[in-house]
C-alpha cells in the first residue's frame, strides 16, 4: 500500500511541477507531462519497471479522449465542414503518409513498417496546436480554421488506424512474442467471447456488438440518464458516465474490437443528446489525468542511451519530418485558397508529429507491427518535433506575420459577421424568450438548464438544450465559455445566479455577462457581482401593462408612450444613487432609512415628471413638441430677415 | 477667416446600417479624425426618446454641425426630423432669447440613389439637391447658422461597384480636416451647388 501511495505521489508531484512550468514557457501541457516523465524516469530514476504496466492502464485515457472527440462531433457541424475535412484533411493525411512511407522504403524498411511510420507521422498534435491557437487568439483566422479541420480529420482517422494496424503484424515479431508468452505462463490468457468461434460467427458477433452500442446508445441512454439526473446526486451521474465508457470498452474487448472505436462510436451517438455537456464535463477530468499519466509514462520510457547514440540521426529525422510536413501543407494551400500569412500559419502549426503518434507507437509495439527499438527511436523523433512547435509559432509571429501586416485591415473586414456564441444559463420562462430572439436572428446559442424536465420540454419543441448545472466551472468549460461572447444568466435560483456572475466575471473577464434580476435587491447583488447588463424581470412587462391600463382609461396612446418612457428614464437615472445608498450599508441594513428616503424621493420625482404640463417650458416629460408661445411670430417679424446665400433662386418644377 | 481649432459635430441618421455601403465607411472615417464628435442617432435613441438636454449641450459645445444621412423622399430620415422638432426649441434655437446656434456652420452630408442628372430642373427629380434641401437651409437661416451646400454623393446605390468610394472618402477626410483646422472659405463655399469636387477652391492655406 505504502508503495502505491509513494508512486502515485511521485507521478503527481512531477506533473504538478512540470505542467505549469511548461505552460508558462509556452510549451503546452503535453510537453509538460513528457518532461515530467523524463525527469522522474531516465534522469532521476525514481520510477522504472512499473511504467509499462501503468502505461497499459493510462491508455484508457486515450479511450476516454476518443469518447470526448466523438461527443464533440455533431453531424451537422461535420456536414458543414465536409469539403475541408475530407479534401484538406484527407489529402494531407494521404500525401504525408505516402511521402514518409516512400522515404522509409528508400532506407530499406519493410513495406508494412514503412506504411505504419507514415501513418504515425502524418498525425499532428491536436492538443498543442489548439491550445496555442487559443492562447494566441489565432482560432478565428483562416489559417487557424483550416488547421482545425485537418486536426479533426486526423483525430477521426485514428479510429480506422487503430482497427487496421493489427493486420500489419509481422509474423516474426508475433512468433517471438508468443514464445515469450508461453514461457512466462499460459494462464494469463485474455478473456474473450470470440476466440473459439468460426469466422462467420465472429463477424456476426462484431456486427451485433456495434448494433447494440448504436441502438442502445440512442434509445436506452436517455431514460437511464434521466433517471439518474432526476435523483439529483451529482456523483452518481459521474459514476454513470464512467460506467458507460468502461462498459463499452469492456464489451468491445470481449468481442475483440478496439475499445477506442467503441467509445468513439458511443460518443458520436450521444453527440446530439441533451446530456452531452454534462457527460463531457464528467469524463473530462478522468480523461485529462489518465492522458497526462500516459504522457508521463512515455517520457519515463525514453531511452537516453538511444538518444545519445543516434543523436545525429534523430535530429536529422526530426527536422526532415518537420520540413516534409510543412511542404505538403504548403502544397495544399493554393488548392484550398488559403492565402498570405494564413498559408504559413497553416503549414507551420501542423508540422509536428502528435500525441496520437505515441498512442500508435505503443499500440503498434503491442501488436507486433514495429520492433521495440525502432519504436523507441521514433518516439524520440515525435517528442522532439513537438518540443520544436513553440519555436515554429515564434518563427511565424516574429518573421512571417510582420511581412503581411498590410493585409490586416482587409482581414478585419472579413470577420465582421462573426458574432460569437451565447451561453444561456437557465431556460425557464425568461431564458426561453431570450433564446428565441437570439436564435431567430441566427445567433448560435448553447442552452443549459439543470432541470431535466425543462430540457425535455424544450427538446420536444425542437429547441436544442442541454442538461447541466451552469454554476459548475467544468460544465461552463465544455459548453465553450472560453470562446463565447456572452453569458446570459437567467436561472431560477437567485443565489446561484449571483455566484455564477461572480465566478465568470472573475475567471473570464472578457465574457460579457447579462443577468435577469428578480427584484431591486437581486439587481444590486448582481451589479455588485460584476454583471454588465441587468434587467429586472418585472419592470418592463409591468410598465407595458400599466400603459395598457392608461390607454383603456382613454389616454392617447402616444401620450401614454411618452409617460412610459419618462418613467423608464427617471428610473434608470436614479438607479445609481439608489445602488450607492444600498451599497453603503454602514448601518448593517441594506434597505435602511437613507435608502427608503431616496426611494420615496424617486417616487416623488416620477410623479412630478408625469404631472408636468406642456405649458411648462422646462417640462421633463413633455418637453418635446412644445409649441412656441402665442404671438411669437409678431416678435420674429421685428427682426431683419437674413439674406439667403446664394440669393434665392426661383424654385420651379 | 478664423484659423482657430473648430469643434465639429457629426450627426448620423441611418436606420439600416447593416445594409449601408457608403454612409458607414464615411462615418467610420470621421471617427478617426481628431476634433470631430460623431453621434449615431438611431444607435443612441433606438426608441426615438431623444434626450433634449443632452443634444442641446452637444450643440453648444461645437462650432460646426453636420447632418449625415441617406436622402429619403427628398428629405431626412425620420429621426433627424424628430431631432429638429425636439432639440431646436423656442428660446434655444429661435425666438427672443434663442441665440444658442448663432454663427455656427451647418451643412448636410448626403447620399442620394439617383444620378446627378436626375436632380436638375430637366431631370426626373425636377429640383436640384440644394433646392430640395431648402427647409434645412431656411432652418439654418432662422437659427442664425451659416449654411453651406451639401457634401453629396449621387448614384450611391452602385458607388462601390462604380469605384467612387476612394475619391469620396479622400474628399471627406480633406473636408473634415479643413473644417477642424478652420481652413474653409465659407463665402466661396456658400455659392456652390455641392462641396465635393471643389475642395481645392474652398480650402485655404
Amino acid at each position: 500500500m505504502t508503495n502505491y501511495f509513494l508512486q502515485a505521489f511521485i507521478y503527481l508531484v512531477a506533473a504538478v511541477i512540470a505542467v505549469p512550468l511548461a505552460r508558462r514557457f509556452g510549451l503546452g501541457s503535453v510537453l509538460g507531462y513528457l518532461i515530467a516523465g523524463v525527469v522522474i524516469g531516465p534522469v532521476i530514476g525514481l520510477v522504472g519497471e512499473e511504467t509499462s504496466v501503468i502505461q497499459h492502464f493510462a491508455e484508457f485515457g486515450v479511450v476516454m479522449m476518443l469518447f470526448v472527440v466523438g461527443l464533440e462531433l455533431e453531424p451537422k457541424m461535420l456536414w458543414a465542414m465536409r469539403n475541408r475535412l475530407m479534401g484538406l484533411g484527407g489529402l494531407q493525411l494521404l500525401l504525408t503518409t505516402g511521402a514518409v512511407m516512400a522515404i522509409a522504403l528508400y532506407f530499406g524498411q519493410q513495406s508494412s513498417i514503412a506504411f505504419t511510420i507514415g501513418l504515425i507521422f502524418a498525425l499532428s498534435s491536436t492538443a498543442i496546436v489548439l491550445q496555442t491557437f487559443n492562447e494566441k487568439g489565432l482560432s478565428r483566422t483562416d489559417g487557424g480554421r483550416n488547421a482545425f479541420s485537418v486536426l479533426l480529420f486526423q483525430d477521426i482517422a485514428v479510429i480506422p488506424m487503430l482497427a487496421f494496424i493489427p493486420l500489419l503484424a509481422l509474423p516474426e515479431l508475433v512468433e517471438q512474442a508468443q514464445q515469450a508468452a508461453t514461457q512466462m505462463a499460459a494462464q494469463h490468457e485474455e478473456m474473450s467471447l470470440v476466440a473459439d468461434l468460426p469466422p462467420w460467427a465472429y463477424a456476426m458477433v462484431m456486427v451485433a456488438a456495434i448494433g447494440i452500442l448504436v441502438v442502445g446508445g440512442h434509445y436506452l441512454s436517455r431514460p437511464l440518464f434521466r433517471f439518474v439526473a432526476s435523483s439529483g446526486v451529482r456523483e452518481i451521474f459521474t459514476a454513470t458516465a464512467l460506467m458507460l465508457v468502461i462498459g463499452i470498452a469492456a464489451l468491445m474487448s470481449l468481442v475483440g474490437l478496439s475499445p477506442a472505436l467503441g467509445t468513439f462510436l458511443a460518443g458520436v451517438v450521444l453527440a446530439n443528446s441533451e446530456f452531452r455537456h454534462e457527460l463531457e464535463s464528467n469524463i473530462d477530468p478522468f480523461k485529462g489525468l489518465l492522458l497526462g499519466l500516459f504522457f508521463i509514462t512515455v517520457g519515463a520510457g525514453i531511452d537516453f542511451g538511444i538518444l545519445w547514440q543516434d543523436l545525429g540521426l534523430i535530429l536529422g529525422l526530426t527536422l526532415g519530418i518537420i520540413v516534409l510536413k510543412a511542404l505538403v501543407l504548403l502544397l495544399l494551400t493554393p488548392v484550398f485558397k488559403i492565402g498570405q500569412s494564413d498559408r504559413w500559419l497553416f503549414a507551420l502549426s501542423l508540422a509536428q508529429a502528435g500525441e496520437f503518434g505515441f498512442v500508435l507507437l505503443s499500440f503498434t509495439v503491442q501488436n507486433h507491427v514495429l520492433p521495440g527499438e525502432l519504436a523507441q527511436l521514433l518516439s524520440l523523433v515525435v517528442a522532439l518535433s513537438m518540443m520544436l512547435t513553440p519555436g515554429l509559432f515564434i518563427l511565424f509571429e516574429r518573421v512571417i506575420e510582420p511581412r503581411y501586416c498590410t493585409s490586416e485591415a482587409e482581414r478585419e473586414a472579413d470577420n465582421i459577421d462573426e458574432h460569437g456564441s451565447v451561453i444561456i444559463a437557465g431556460v425557464g420562462r425568461f431564458g426561453q424568450v431570450v433564446n428565441r430572439l437570439l436564435s431567430a436572428n441566427g445567433i448560435k446559442t448553447v442552452v443549459l438548464d439543470h432541470q431535466i424536465s425543462q430540457v425535455d420540454m424544450l427538446r420536444r419543441i425542437n429547441v436544442k438544450s442541454y442538461f447541466g448545472d451552469a454554476t459548475r466551472p467544468d460544465l461552463l468549460h465544455t459548453a465553450g465559455i472560453e470562446e463565447a461572447a456572452l453569458l446570459v444568466v437567467a436561472m431560477d435560483n437567485r443565489d446561484s445566479a449571483v455566484e455564477l456572475v461572480k465566478y465568470v466575471k472573475h475567471t473570464y473577464p472578457k465574457v460579457k455577462v447579462l443577468a435577469r434580476a428578480f427584484d431591486r435587491g437581486h439587481a444590486y447583488l448582481l451589479r455588485d457581482a460584476g454583471a454588465d447588463f441587468i434587467q429586472k424581470e418585472t419592470l418592463l412587462s409591468a410598465l407595458e401593462l400599466g400603459a395598457d391600463a392608461m390607454k383603456c382609461l382613454g389616454f392617447h396612446p402616444f401620450h401614454v408612450e411618452q409617460q412610459k418612457n419618462t418613467f423608464k428614464r427617471i428610473e434608470k437615472r436614479s438607479s445609481d444613487t439608489l445602488y450607492g445608498a444600498w451599497k453603503d450599508d454602514s448601518s448593517g441594513e441594506r434597505f435602511d432609512n437613507n435608502y427608503r428616503k431616496l426611494f420615496i424621493e424617486l417616487e416623488e420625482t416620477i410623479k412630478a415628471a408625469m404631472a408636468r404640463d406642456r405649458n411648462d417650458k422646462y417640462a421633463m416629460s413633455e418637453r418635446g413638441w412644445t409649441p412656441p408661445p402665442k404671438g411669437y411670430d409678431e416678435l420674429l417679424d421685428g427682426e431683419e430677415p437674413q439674406p439667403l446665400r446664394p440669393p434665392e433662386e426661383e424654385i420651379k418644377p | 477667416m478664423s484659423e482657430q481649432q473648430q469643434a465639429v459635430l457629426l450627426l448620423l441618421a441611418h436606420p439600416s446600417q447593416h445594409r449601408s455601403e457608403v454612409n458607414l465607411p464615411l462615418f467610420e472615417l470621421a471617427k478617426t479624425i481628431p476634433g470631430v464628435t460623431t453621434v449615431d442617432l438611431y444607435g443612441e435613441y433606438p426608441e426615438f426618446d431623444i434626450d433634449i438636454e443632452r443634444e442641446q449641450q452637444r450643440l453648444l459645445a461645437h462650432d460646426v454641425v453636420i447632418f449625415q444621412f441617406p436622402l429619403y423622399w427628398y428629405s431626412t430620415p425620420a429621426i433627424l426630423k424628430e431631432w429638429q422638432d425636439l432639440v431646436l426649441e423656442y428660446g434655444f434655437a429661435y425666438g427672443t432669447d434663442g441665440n444658442a446656434l448663432k454663427g455656427k456652420r451647418f451643412f448636410c452630408a448626403i447620399t442620394a440613389g439617383g444620378k446627378e442628372e436626375a436632380y436638375q430642373a430637366e431631370g426626373y427629380n425636377h429640383f436640384t439637391l440644394r433646392q430640395l434641401l431648402a427647409p434645412l437651409e431656411q432652418t439654418a437661416s432662422l437659427t442664425g447658422m451659416r449654411y453651406l451646400p451639401p457634401f453629396a454623393l449621387f448614384g450611391a446605390r452602385t458607388a462601390v461597384e462604380d469605384g467612387l468610394m476612394a475619391l469620396h472618402l479622400k474628399e471627406w477626410r480633406e473636408l473634415l480636416t479643413a473644417l477642424v483646422a478652420g481652413k474653409l472659405n465659407r463665402r466661396l463655399a456658400a455659392k456652390l451647388e455641392k462641396l465635393n469636387g471643389h475642395l481645392d477652391q474652398i480650402i485655404t492655406g
